[in-house]
């Protein structure tokens, strides 16, 4: 069920949201948390669609909120969908004039009580996520620093203004590679003194992973450029020989290890849907993020004040 | 040169909940690939955990059964198995590394050079996909060739690990038909493996909602407090399945209800939800507070009166017109076997003094439903006019096991109105609608935790024999005396099982 309400309140939102529920018989609880989309018109139907595909996983209320003419009188139209794609709601909410600036006066109302909410820009990410409006009110704060025009540059801002409950897709997109990387040391190992990552030049993925071993590892990790499709290869060297994962067509990866047999495990790349999936299976802060993309950023300005430290390859740390 | 300690993994940190656990370089050798749970649900099972990344990368299955056929064959079997029965959505390129591990070794149990065979061919994936030595045995074949095998395993060398490599075997229930059958199976593998590689399936412990029972209990402060004799009447645990025995005659015959559910899933059910909060929740806690329980079990003194058994007759089951117990294929006419069991027990504990629970299955009856109920006293005093109340009954916390998984709590309100009148409603926790709505089937977080040698879903040996010492009078009691009463297919059993809860002034539960 969809209904169009133009020029609308948050009260008569409300009112739709409990009168479409009581139409369809559904039961007003079930909805585990709320998600708010901040989005523009261009962007605004992919981002909605990946989030209703991702209540499927998490039934939520999904309120997408779209900025339209700061030039116009304040107002905001509101689009209510209920029963049309899957479990949970969602309301678009596009604000015009000075509302744009107050648009958690709008949000406020319609969130979910007492349950978590969650914030996430699928687009060009905020500088200081927890101080937007839109973040201060949501646990978790979801960004995507690749889809921003200067990808490491708005990690580097994002590590400078984390606060706990920050995350980055470019974070949640390396989860599969963290995994198969920490389960090869699950098996004896020696210890590792080097690490060396290629991938897609200014690719923010394939940064946080170097923060994330040196982290881990207590050792340099170097980022050299490679075509891509995104990260490309993992090399763990130690005294002996490596522990190599190399993945040069985004869709399976081969591990290889001296003197082992190579073995080979698809590591296909996630979509959206998938992405925010995993963000929020957990709303606690994410500690281990904020330590890798601080050792990244720290990896930066170091190299930034070494004379000559900006080579070919990206220092991460 | 410095090592990393075995348990000191750099890149593990606790605090890094992304990282999903992941199954070390290992095998999986299938005996009797060509059954229905291989195809239905394990060679499936395999696919989801390949497809979420918790497979180690050059994982093997080496499937053996009695079979004239190529590696391809068997791949094709596990592609259509998976086709048709997989979680995840399909993925050529998951399957091609899934399927490039496949292999196939036929032979029958008696055959040496089959052995000989299956040997070598693991020893080879181990040079070629670096399966490193580590083999998991799943005993998917009846528990008559457990021996054969597992002598086999041994002579051929594959019971024995290498260094610090493991072997596993894994096996379905039944555990034994009776407490001497299940000490003699235990013995046979007690042989060639030792208990900690012996990993028992009782697939209800791989579902969520069983395993959510210890985090409704524990994790809440609202549950444990009533969770006793002052507030539980009594509690009714259930099984009913809607089909008959089908294809299983020749298994279920001589088996009955009563060994094929109670023994295992019911008694296990009622260890959870009558246990003590264990110390931990690791499987030494659990499995201990678990076998406390279960050897606190009392029969009734008449069994008579509070055991029943039945058989279903030819009737209507959900509009489709079916043949009786007697009258199915490979079943004696004179079959005294048990389709339907139920049974009153009682606990001994300062908790459960005086709380009876109630165990009841049966195959054919009106609908697929397992539930554990708590079902809980009347308030001591209604300050309404009895009118008012008539159609209050009892409050009740349902664990709702499958299908529809979820809790259900139930409790009097007043009805919308001028006149005051109080009537029973359900408050409902669905897990489709809190969480997703593909939560992984058990049979994938089982073999998942065989393969990462995490035991504790599986039931140990003593929890087996503690069921079968309260199983067995029971039985032996069936075997001595009176019939099974009979229940037309499609209805909720015999009345003898309502008349012995109306003896305690109960009734049970409408599914």
């Amino acid at each position: 069920m969809i209904i169009d309400l133009a020029n609308t309140s948050t009260r008569k939102i409300q009112d739709a949201l409990t009168a479409t529920r009581h139409r369809l018989g559904g039961p007003a609880t079930g909805k585990v948390l709320t998600l708010i989309v901040v989005t523009d018109e261009a962007a605004q139907y992919d981002a909605i669609r990946a989030a209703t595909e991702t209540a499927r996983e998490h039934p939520c209320r999904v309120l997408g909120v779209i900025v339209r003419g700061r030039e116009q009188e304040s107002r905001f139209d509101a689009e209510v969908r209920v029963g049309e794609t899957g479990p949970g709601e969602t309301v678009l909410l596009r604000m015009y004039g000075q509302l744009a600036d107050h648009a958690d006066s709008v949000v406020r109302p319609l969130l979910v009580p007492d349950t978590p909410v969650v914030t996430w820009w699928p687009g060009e990410p905020p500088a200081r996520p927890g101080d937007e409006e839109l973040g201060a009110i949501a646990q978790r704060r979801v960004t995507d620093a690749a889809n921003g025009a200067d990808p490491l540059g708005s990690l580097k801002r994002l590590a400078a203004g984390y606060l706990p409950g920050d995350t980055d897709f470019a974070w949640a997109r390396i989860t599969p590679w963290r995994s198969l990387l920490a389960a090869a040391l699950d098996q004896r190992a020696e210890e590792v003194t080097s690490v060396g990552i290629e991938a897609e030049p200014g690719n923010p993925s394939a940064a946080l992973l170097g923060g994330w071993l040196s982290v881990r590892l207590g050792v340099p990790s170097q980022v050299s450029p490679s075509t891509g499709p995104g990260i490309t290869a993992v090399r763990l060297s130690n005294t002996v020989g490596e522990i190599a994962v190399t993945r040069p067509d985004g869709r399976v990866a081969t591990l290889s290890r001296t003197g082992q047999p190579d073995r080979q495990v698809a590591l296909h790349r996630r979509s959206t849907a998938e992405l925010l999936a995993e963000e929020l299976r957990r709303l606690d802060p994410d500690e281990v993020y904020h330590d890798a993309v601080q050792r990244f950023a720290k990896g930066l300005e170091s190299a930034g004040a070494q004379p000559g430290g900006s080579g070919p390859g990206e220092p991460v740390s | 040169m410095t090592r990393y300690e075995n348990a000191l993994n750099p890149l593990r940190d606790p605090r890094d909940k992304r990282l999903p656990r992941v199954a070390g370089p290992c095998a999986l050798v299938l005996f009797g690939v060509t059954g229905d749970l291989a195809r239905k649900k394990l060679l499936p099972a395999i696919y989801d955990l390949a497809n979420r990344g918790l497979l180690p990368p050059g994982f093997a299955v080496v499937g053996f059964a009695r079979r004239d056929w190529e590696h391809q064959d068997f791949r094709q079997l596990a592609h259509d198995a998976v086709k048709e029965h997989a979680r995840t959505p399909f993925r050529e390129e998951v399957w091609n590394q899934l399927c490039e591990g496949m292999h196939f070794v036929p032979g029958t149990f008696d055959d040496d050079v089959a052995f000989e065979t299956l040997a070598t061919t693991v020893r080879e994936l181990d040079e070629k996909r670096g399966t490193g030595g580590n083999y998991a045995f799943y005993l998917s074949i009846p528990p008559k060739f457990f021996q054969d095998v597992v002598k086999q395993l041994q002579r051929s060398g594959l019971s024995q690990p290498s260094d610090d490599a493991w072997r596993r075997v894994v096996i379905e229930k039944p555990f034994g038909h009776d407490l001497a059958s299940a000490r003699e199976l235990n013995n046979v593998l007690h042989e060639v493996f030792p208990e900690e590689s012996i990993f028992r399936i009782d697939h209800y412990l791989g579902k969520e909602t069983v395993q959510n029972i210890l985090a409704l209990r524990f994790a809440n402060t609202l549950y444990e407090p009533i969770w006793n004799r002052s507030y539980v009447d009594h509690v009714q645990i259930t099984m009913a399945e809607d089909i008959g025995i089908g294809g299983r005659a020749g298994y279920f015959d001589g088996i009955g209800a009563a060994r094929d559910v109670i023994q295992n899933h019911l008694l296990q059910l009622l260890a959870l939800t009558a246990m003590e909060e264990p110390v931990a929740f690791d499987s030494e806690s659990v499995r201990a507070e678990k076998a406390k329980i279960l050897s606190a079990v009392r029969l009734p003194d008449d069994l008579d009166a509070y055991t029943v058994r039945g058989q279903y007759t030819a009737g209507w089951q959900g509009g489709i017109k079916v043949r009786g117990f007697r009258e199915e294929e490979g079943i004696a006419p004179g079959s005294r076997t048990d389709t339907y069991a139920a049974m009153r027990l009682d606990i001994d504990t300062r908790r459960w003094a005086g709380v009876p629970f109630y165990l009841r299955t049966g195959k054919r009856l009106a609908r697929r439903a397992t539930e554990v109920a708590l079902m809980f006293q009347r308030a001591p005093h209604l300050p309404f006019t009895e009118t008012d109340t008539e159609e209050l009954g009892q409050n009740a916390l349902v664990i709702r096991v499958q299908p529809d998984e979820g809790v259900t709590l139930r409790f009097g309100s007043k009805v919308p109105g001028t006149s005051m009148e109080v009537r029973d409603v359900n408050m409902d926790f669905d897990y489709g609608e809190s969480f997703t709505e593909s939560s992984p089937e058990a049979y994938e977080r089982l073999l998942l935790d065989v393969l990462i040698g995490d035991p504790p879903l599986f039931p140990r040996q003593e929890e087996v024999e503690l069921s079968w010492r309260i199983l067995d009078p029971v039985e032996e009691y069936w075997d001595k005396y009176g019939e099974p009463a009979e229940y037309s297919s499609g209805s909720w059993g015999p009345k003898v099982a309502d008349e012995m809860m109306a003896r305690d002034g109960r009734a049970w539960r409408r599914l």
